[in-house]
């Protein structure tokens, strides 16, 4: 039975250490999650440009799932921090850009929290599909293209 | 059958305007609109910036006088949060000031609207530009306008960082104190700049004033329109581009009324149409009874014809000198010939070099204490300057962490814009006949705009060429005439 | 041999590129030597037929300045890309929609609200706003079409060189007249400037930490600004460290902090996202509270990190409303 509901897409960004092997613990303890998380993987929370998350909202993405190690945990001791940091401030740009607090979620997953990979991955994906898609536009001319014009 | 001449594009002012005009069936002209398609919405995005961004972000409304925008929006944040700047402070600001308009003015003279007298209204558009200038008054001369002018904005780039989008104003004062080295620069280049008023002056009256052709084309009723006229004036009733109260004079040179920039909305309001994003201010007190000129019109003027008008003269020695020539010559009262804004202009610019020297040569200048912090939780405030183009108005709102909720610009050429509109249509009126126009008769028309100096007017100019214009004569149902081409 | 013909030309521009080129001075008088400037309307008389009269490819070169919004900038940057053999973005409206590119941030509809309608000024109880077709007692009047955003010389033509900066800088700009003249320009696509940081290029340099932390940001007017040390560690938000190098650090020569016209280095598609990773890195705050309140103090973040390049950015423009907006398909 396939489900024919609105499906988000969520792109997840999860540092190797601490967030990546939480989610192959996940799947390694059989704990189901959305199916509509991609899920890349970073070294470090902290490898993660606020481009990343940008070029994942214009490449389709409506919301962008971050994990990383929780604070004093970092592998590489400070990177965590810098992404605190960023984020935060990134998230206030894109509210001032019209993109909703809940597209883009900050967390914190230890190597042992599976459940919380699948916790989280659920929540964000049932709060997005009550949210709908994100509406970004491409840029749009004045006046529609005559058909031959050279771009 | 009705007709139609489009002029398009207007040349030496705000790049992408138009003069439409419809022509009656006798071929005289039933009206001509000027038309200018552009609109940025600087008074919308100013909302949710910051008040001490807004003199670099509004200065982006005009790179030619860019300075203006950066001292009326510097001044709006003095007012918002009622913060003045000592002595040393409010100095540079308007020795910077005075070297800007000196700069402008003499590109205005020399590159765009002073062809059109320098080398003649119906001289070959060919030569109608700064070469036609540099043969009719030399090639060191050339040389020295721009001499003087790289001068000038150097001074300003050195101080307040760019000469394009300066950066130095704050509300309370300004960016850094000026060095003694800096000092005895800009004495210098005032220096250089008074000479260079004498000059351009003694090049006005040999050109200008010497040719009877061109003193019946001044004084012409083609080019004359009486309105009111509003500008900036000192305690003296002085002409001052920095600083002042507003004084607004009728057609017949009595004082209107006085107001302080504060006021300005009790006194200032602008009228939409549907043809030009431009709005075209008048006057309140008065009323807005249509394009018209005379004491039951509130259209007014502004900028250097304006100001020498609502003056009672000029603060310094040379500009009070030039200022009772022009008087003798053209007054008394009001003078209301449009082209005379041409002489205005350098009498203006002769006081505002000047100004500057006697700013230059000020010890105080030089001491360390250039802005008072604000503390005042802030809320609203106007700034207001004589721009060269005429009287800018920057309004600000803020919320108390003084991010701007509302901005209101009345930008310089808007005071102008009902009175310009006026002048085109009575030069195309006065100059064309049977629906016969030709190159020298069209530039004729666009005088009547250039001689208000619009924004924009500086873009180029030393570049040899002529004024691009096309006239397409089209009938009723739109097809095409004839086309006349000036190239 | 012929000189090559080049073109200049403005769209929504405030004319401060076109000052930019007349202060080249006597510099100008050599470039006219060297160059046949075949167009530039707002000084020459070469009109649109004369550019359309020519071949494809004739003109070595277009200058274009300024960001695009009507129907009109946009068929003139079609024009001159047919015959242009290169198109250069002169300029940061041009290339990143520049200080205008805000306007993304409302829709058209609330600034012809705010111009028309609301300003305290204005008295217009008719209601009347500019229309592409008015009817007059004579006939009917025209205005260009305007868009639904301010948009990039290359979100409408393709374009061969970018020369940034606001405006670009007199070296930069004879550098490039010259390089053209000489043909040598570079690779198509480059951006005809320094690819270093301002840091490099700025006086102050000697005095930046080689960790730098700052507790909390102030803005300009709350602080007295040394005219010397480095304007990070004063704890004024400089984008010196995620701005391209080309203009001898001119806003902290007058005293004040880098505001980032011209753009990022290369490899940046972001500008605003460099900037405030750049910015949010300095912060010397660690508890999630402290951040919190600590990213709060940063007034206006886009007008901060966007100033100049929100067209260009990857998001372009703020979401619409619901009610305006349409789900577009995106762009790979």
């Amino acid at each position: 039975m396939s489900d024919c509901r609105y499906q988000p897409k969520i792109v997840a960004f999860f540092c190797t250490w601490c967030t990546y092997t939480a989610s192959d613990l996940a799947g390694i303890s059989r704990l189901a999650y959305a199916p509509n998380v991609r899920v890349m993987r970073l070294m470090c929370s902290g490898r993660l440009d606020p481009q990343f998350v940008l070029a994942a909202f214009r490449y389709g993405a409506d919301g962008v799932l971050i994990g990383g190690c929780h604070p004093g945990d970092c592998h590489y001791q400070e990177g965590n921090y810098k992404t605190r940091r960023r984020i935060e401030l990134l998230r206030a740009v894109l509210r001032d850009l019209g993109i909703e607090d809940q597209r883009l979620r900050l967390e914190w997953i230890s190597a042992s929290e599976g459940e919380k990979v699948q916790r989280v991955c659920n929540e964000m994906t049932e709060e997005l599909r009550m949210l709908g898609p994100v509406r970004l536009e491409r840029p749009q001319r004045a006046v529609a293209e005559p058909a031959g014009e050279s771009r | 059958m009705s007709r139609e001449i489009l002029i398009d594009p207007l040349t030496r002012l705000e790049g992408h305007g138009r003069i439409h005009i419809f022509l009656d069936p006798d071929g005289g002209v039933d009206r001509a609109y000027l038309q200018i398609p552009e609109l940025r919405g600087f008074e919308k995005f100013a909302q949710g910036r910051r008040a001490e961004d807004m003199p670099q972000i509004t200065s982006r409304i005009c790179g030619v006088c860019p300075m203006a925008h950066h001292m009326a929006a510097t001044k709006a944040l003095d007012a918002l949060y009622q913060v003045d700047p000592p002595p040393a402070g409010r100095k540079i600001r308007e020795l910077l000031y005075s070297a800007f308009m000196v700069e402008d003015h003499a590109l205005h003279f020399f590159f765009l609207g002073g062809p059109d007298f320098i080398v003649g209204p119906d001289a070959p558009r060919q030569k109608r530009n700064i070469l036609g200038v540099v043969d009719a008054v030399g090639l060191e001369v050339g040389k020295e306008v721009i001499g003087v002018r790289k001068q000038l904005r150097d001074l300003v780039a050195a101080v307040a960082g760019k000469a394009v989008h300066p950066v130095f104003g704050l509300p309370g004062g300004v960016s850094r104190s000026l060095s003694s080295e800096t000092r005895q620069e800009a004495a210098a280049a005032a220096a250089r700049a008074v000479e260079f008023g004498q000059f351009a002056l003694g090049a006005f009256r040999k050109i200008v004033l010497g040719n009877p052709g061109y003193v019946e084309l001044v004084t012409s009723e083609a080019y004359t329109h009486r309105t009111y006229y509003m500008g900036l004036v000192d305690d003296a009733n002085k002409v001052n581009f920095y600083d002042g109260t507003l004084r607004v004079v009728g057609p017949d040179g009595k004082e209107l009324l006085t107001f302080t920039g504060r006021d300005y909305l009790d006194h200032v309001a602008e009228h939409v149409e549907p043809w030009t994003y431009m709005k075209f201010c008048f006057l309140k007190d008065v009323g807005w009874h249509g394009f018209a000129d005379g004491a039951g019109s509130g259209v007014y003027g502004v900028a250097p014809l304006a100001r020498l008008n609502v003056a009672d003269g000029m603060a310094t020695p040379r500009a009070q000198e030039a200022y009772e020539e022009f008087v003798t010559t053209l007054g008394p009262g009001p003078v209301h010939h449009t082209l005379a804004n041409h002489w205005a202009r350098i009498i203006e610019l002769v006081y505002a070099a000047e100004r500057m020297a006697e700013l230059a040569g000020d010890p105080e200048i030089t001491d360390p204490q250039v802005r008072t912090l604000p503390t005042a939780t802030p809320r609203e405030g106007v700034g207001v300057v004589e721009a060269p183009r005429g009287t800018l108005f920057h309004h600000y709102e803020t919320d108390e962490h003084g991010l701007v909720t509302a901005a209101n610009l009345i930008v310089a050429t808007q005071n102008n814009a009902a009175r310009i509109a006026l002048s085109v249509d009575k030069a195309a009126h006065a100059l064309i006949r049977n629906g016969q126009v030709d190159d020298g008769l069209l530039n004729q028309v666009e005088m009547a705009f250039r001689a208000y100096d619009p924004c924009f007017g500086c873009s180029t100019h030393s570049l040899p060429g002529q004024m691009p214009l096309i006239v397409e004569v089209r009938d009723a149902g739109g097809a095409l005439l004839r086309e006349i081409r000036r190239d | 041999m012929t000189k090559p013909k080049i073109a200049f030309y403005w769209c929504a521009s405030c004319g401060g590129c076109e000052e930019a080129v007349v202060d080249l001075g006597e510099n100008l008088l050599t470039v006219v030597e060297l160059v046949d400037v075949a167009f530039w309307p707002v000084a020459l008389d070469f009109k649109r037929e004369d550019v359309e009269a020519l071949d494809d490819g004739e003109l070595a070169a277009a200058f274009i300045n300024g960001a695009v919004r009507t129907s009109e900038q946009e068929e003139m940057a079609g024009l001159l890309r047919r015959k242009s053999a290169a198109v250069v973005a002169f300029g940061s409206c041009a290339m990143f929609g520049g200080v205008p590119g805000l306007a993304n941030l409302y829709e058209s509809q609330d600034i012809l609200d705010v111009v028309y309608h609301e300003a305290p000024s204005v008295q217009n109880s008719a209601g009347t706003l500019p229309a592409e077709h008015s009817r007059v007692a004579e006939g009917e009047l025209t205005l260009p079409a305007f868009g639904a955003s301010v948009l990039t010389l290359d979100q409408v033509i393709d374009v061969d060189y970018y020369l940034p900066g606001c405006p670009p800088p007199a070296g930069l700009i004879a550098s490039a007249v010259t390089a053209l003249v000489e043909g040598k320009l570079p690779g198509k696509g480059a951006v005809l400037a320094p690819d270093v940081a301002l840091c490099s290029e700025c006086p102050r340099a000697a005095t930046k930490p080689d960790k730098l932390l700052v507790r909390a940001f102030r803005r300009p007017h709350q602080v007295f600004i040394d005219p010397e040390l480095c304007l990070l560690a004063q704890g004024l938000i400089c984008l010196g460290p995620a701005t391209r190098a080309g203009c001898a650090a001119a806003c902290p020569g007058g005293n004040m902090p880098c505001t980032g016209c011209m753009g990022p280095t290369s490899g940046v598609i972001d500008y605003g996202a460099k900037a405030l990773s750049s910015v949010a890195s300095l912060l010397d705050a660690d508890g999630e509270d402290e951040i919190t309140a600590r990213v709060a103090e940063i007034a206006d973040p886009v007008g901060t990190f966007y100033r100049y390049s929100l067209p260009a950015s990857l998001l372009h423009r703020r979401v619409r409303p619901a009610a305006t907006a349409e789900k577009e398909e995106v762009a790979p």
